[in-house]
């Protein structure tokens, strides 16, 4: 069977993330000063073949881990759907 | 004589600085060593150079980590080979866990191009072997990820075990929040292993090496690594 994962990336909270704090302040400018603590990370797709949805679910986090977020100054969290 | 190994990722270009410096500088027997052999063809000390490998895609180094040169690069380290990692290379060395922490963004969000000052922090690892403790090198920095991270423990050790090699500093050799161009944990700008045989560093020492770019202060440390050959 074929399942689809929805992943986020997101830089961890007590790191500064210089990129959303550029657009936190643009808010401002946009006259949107009450939108505050942008943060900005990636979102990931992907497709995998697997048996079942745990075991796509395994794998989707093996490669979360091994590659697709770095836990020193990311976390990551994903949702897996059946094609 | 020693054999140095530069290793040539796709979108490495500060490759041929490090051959030339080793080779025609330093006097070294180099070879080049592509993404994608899997053999170290006889080196004694890896180069991972700067650059943007594979495009930075993803993260910096997050992709050249796994190319097949790597998994040599690791067994290699892990065996205690000397391996040197420079900008990227460092951002490579971090990828793999051959060095703790991870370098992000600058705090400004800038690529920086500047010179800087580093000093080393002790003369007991082979890399800063000859640098004159407390002496203030001007050497180049070139990056838009090079804010060394790493937590609080982390730190912690990096500090009892003398990991910490390069420290940003002033002209003076004074480590203070001014000097630090990237916003780095503890003004760091490079740091070793705690076998003391894998070295990352941001600063460019293969910039400031030839005598035609009026800045030798690079050669303490390529000096400091062929202390390795000399003794």
């Amino acid at each position: 069977m074929k399942f689809r994962a929805e992943i986020d990336v997101m830089p961890l909270k007590a790191l500064l993330d210089p990129q959303g704090k550029a657009v936190t302040g643009s808010m401002k400018n946009l006259g949107l000063p009450e939108i505050e603590n942008v943060r900005i990370g990636k979102h990931i797709t992907l497709e995998v073949e697997a048996d079942s949805k745990d075991t796509a679910s395994a794998k989707v986090d093996d490669a979360c881990k091994k590659l697709l977020a770095n836990q020193i100054m990311e976390f990551y969290e994903f949702e897996i759907f059946e094609n | 004589m020693s054999k140095f190994g530069v290793v040539i990722f796709p979108g490495s270009n500060c490759d041929q600085d490090m051959i030339y410096v080793l080779r025609d500088i330093m006097g070294q027997e180099v070879v080049e060593l592509w993404h994608k052999d899997t053999d170290l063809k006889g080196c004694d000390f890896i180069v991972l150079p700067g650059g943007f490998s594979y495009g930075d895609y993803l993260r910096s180094g997050a992709i050249a980590r796994f190319s097949p040169i790597m998994e040599k690069v690791i067994e290699f380290a892990n065996k205690g080979g000397y391996v040197l990692g420079v900008c990227n290379g460092f951002q490579i060395l971090c990828e793999a866990g051959l060095v703790p922490g991870a370098l992000l963004h600058n705090n400004d969000r800038k690529f920086i191009c500047k010179n800087v000052f580093i000093k080393a922090e002790n003369n007991s690892t082979l890399i800063t072997s000859e640098v004159p403790t407390g002496k203030a090198l001007k050497i180049p920095i070139a990056h838009g990820e090079g804010k060394y991270y790493a937590d609080a423990e982390t730190i912690k050790q990096l500090n009892e075990n003398g990991q910490i090699i390069f420290r940003y500093c002033d002209e003076n050799g004074n480590v203070t929040d001014a000097a630090n161009p990237n916003g780095a944990t503890e003004n760091i700008a490079g740091v070793c292993n705690a076998g003391k045989n894998v070295f990352g560093m941001m600063p460019h020492p293969e910039r400031a090496t030839d005598g035609e770019l009026s800045n030798i202060d690079g050669r303490w440390i390529f000096d400091s690594l062929l202390s390795m050959v000399k003794n």
